[in-house]
């Protein structure tokens, strides 16, 4: 049979084909706030090293930590919070030894580029002008559990409740308002600038009323690739690395942090 | 188009090309027994082959999950005695696409056997043929345009299939991010002109097999 014989060929030429990892190939799975100067700093990276090949894993840090636990084969985890790193941590799937905290964020209100609306402060998001309010779904999104703690503080978490819409990670909170579909959200400061264009910063929520928005870094335990993982993790607290996490406008971690 | 954007298409073309030929080599043989064997369990298979259709895809990406997971029912044993699990690899959109495209293949298939003249089969046994070379000189050849429909329709299906692997297979770069996969986080992180180019890509290939499965359709009727 002809036809049947192609398919045989087929199906073995797909399969010899299977895209496997490479001996250098190193998979890091980044917080999206991150992404920008991971990816700057990954050419640095790379090109100091031939044969390194990076593969970029962009996420929710929530939704990357599942994807770690359900055994995705990454090498290094950049989290935008502590608590995904301390769950990893408390079950053994990333070196605790290589963890380490490596750059500050904080909170920014932002609204559409055109938007005429007023809001300059936590409790103008109550007025009837503005609508929907975007924040990072609570559940796997860390910028939307430091935005619902900041509301909380504020006492604005029940009464914005009927305004709220949940984006999947930071940056579809920051396309929704860049495109209009809502009239405030909360992303990072430094998110800000992926999207000029788009946006416009309206407040800062008090950086008391939410946990300081701390990055850590880790290898994750399962890596096949561990060594460069670790470089990886050096160069991004190196003098280098702050100084091209501060170009983005990331802010030195707090003293003592991990 | 980003380096990540080319290799999320060379791995949708190798994945929805190996989930074809799996769907060539077992839906052909089961489309066969369909329309031409009366056995046990003849409608459970009937149903099982084509429940994915109707499913959304995240429940028969679940259900792989629950079969071939880490913890699943084949994939528990597969974890103890190899340390190697199906999940989170190449293999896994492999299953997925497999799963979800053959009711395509097996329905079109088995029409297009259904409508070959019996009386032809029944000739090639009165001159003293085996039902295996029967079906390989008599039935599969005058089926071929529908057979290719069919195998068509499914490589369309593997090529878009999105649900089911993202279940199963995760979204990783490089490794199990098929174009559909790669648009929905491109979408997500407001990358748009990324997903443009690929939902441009996606749609023209797409236009191209049906077209190309219309006509093999229109011959074969």
């Amino acid at each position: 049979m002809r036809f049947v014989r192609g398919f045989v060929v087929g199906l073995v030429a797909g399969l010899l084909a299977a895209p496997g990892a490479s001996a250098q190939d190193v998979t890091l799975s980044v917080a999206v706030s991150l992404k920008e100067v991971t990816e700057e700093l990954g050419r640095t990276f790379t090109a100091a090293r031939p044969g390194v090949t990076l593969r970029y894993n962009f996420g929710a840090s929530g939704d990357l930590q599942k994807q770690i636990e359900a055994g995705a084969p990454v090498d290094v985890f950049l989290s935008a919070a502590q608590r995904q790193m301390d769950e990893l941590e408390r079950q053994n799937l990333i070196v605790g030894a290589s963890r380490r905290a490596f750059a500050r964020n904080a909170l920014a209100v932002i609204k559409p580029a055109d938007s005429r609306v007023d809001i300059t402060k936590p409790a103008d998001l109550l007025e009837a002008r503005v609508g929907r309010i975007v924040i990072g779904s609570p559940k796997s999104v860390p910028a939307g559990q430091y935005a619902e703690e900041s509301l909380r503080a504020l006492g604005l978490w029940d009464r914005l409740q009927p305004k709220l819409v949940f984006a999947e990670n930071v940056r579809q909170a920051l396309d929704y308002v860049a495109r209009g579909e809502v009239d405030a959200g909360f992303v990072y400061t430094t998110d800000v600038a992926s999207r000029a264009q788009g946006v416009k910063e309206a407040f800062r929520p008090p950086e008391d009323s939410y946990r300081p928005v701390v990055y850590p870094g880790a290898v994750v335990t399962a890596s096949r690739q561990a060594a460069i993982a670790r470089a990886f993790l050096d160069l991004l607290s190196s003098p280098q690395g702050r100084s091209v996490l501060s170009r983005f406008g990331f802010q030195p971690p707090p003293a003592g942090a991990r | 188009m980003s380096p990540d954007s080319i290799s999320a298409l060379r791995l949708s073309l190798q994945v929805a090309v190996a989930a074809t030929a799996l769907n060539a080599l077992v839906g052909i043989p089961i489309a066969y027994a369909l329309a031409r064997r009366r056995f046990w369990g003849r409608s459970l298979v009937d149903l099982l082959v084509t429940l994915p259709l109707i499913l959304p895809p995240t429940v028969v990406g679940y259900y792989l999950i629950v079969l071939l997971g880490r913890r699943g029912l084949l994939g528990a044993p597969l974890y103890n005695a190899t340390g190697w699990t199906v999940a989170f690899t190449w293999y896994a959109a492999v299953i997925a696409a497999t799963v979800m495209a053959l009711p395509l293949l097996v329905r079109t298939v088995r029409a297009a056997i259904e409508s070959v003249d019996r009386d032809l089969e029944r000739a090639a046994y009165t001159l003293g043929r085996s039902e295996l070379r029967t079906v390989l000189e008599v039935t599969l050849p005058l089926a071929r345009n529908g057979i290719l429909a069919g195998v068509v329709l499914a490589f369309a299906r593997a090529l878009g299939e999105f649900g089911a692997t993202l279940m199963l297979a995760g979204n990783i770069p490089g490794r199990t991010q098929t174009v559909p996969l790669s648009i929905y986080t491109a979408v997500q992180t407001g990358e748009s002109a990324e997903a443009l180019g690929l939902v441009a890509v996606l749609t023209a290939l797409s236009c191209l097999v049906l077209i190309a499965a219309n006509r093999l359709g229109a011959r074969a009727a």
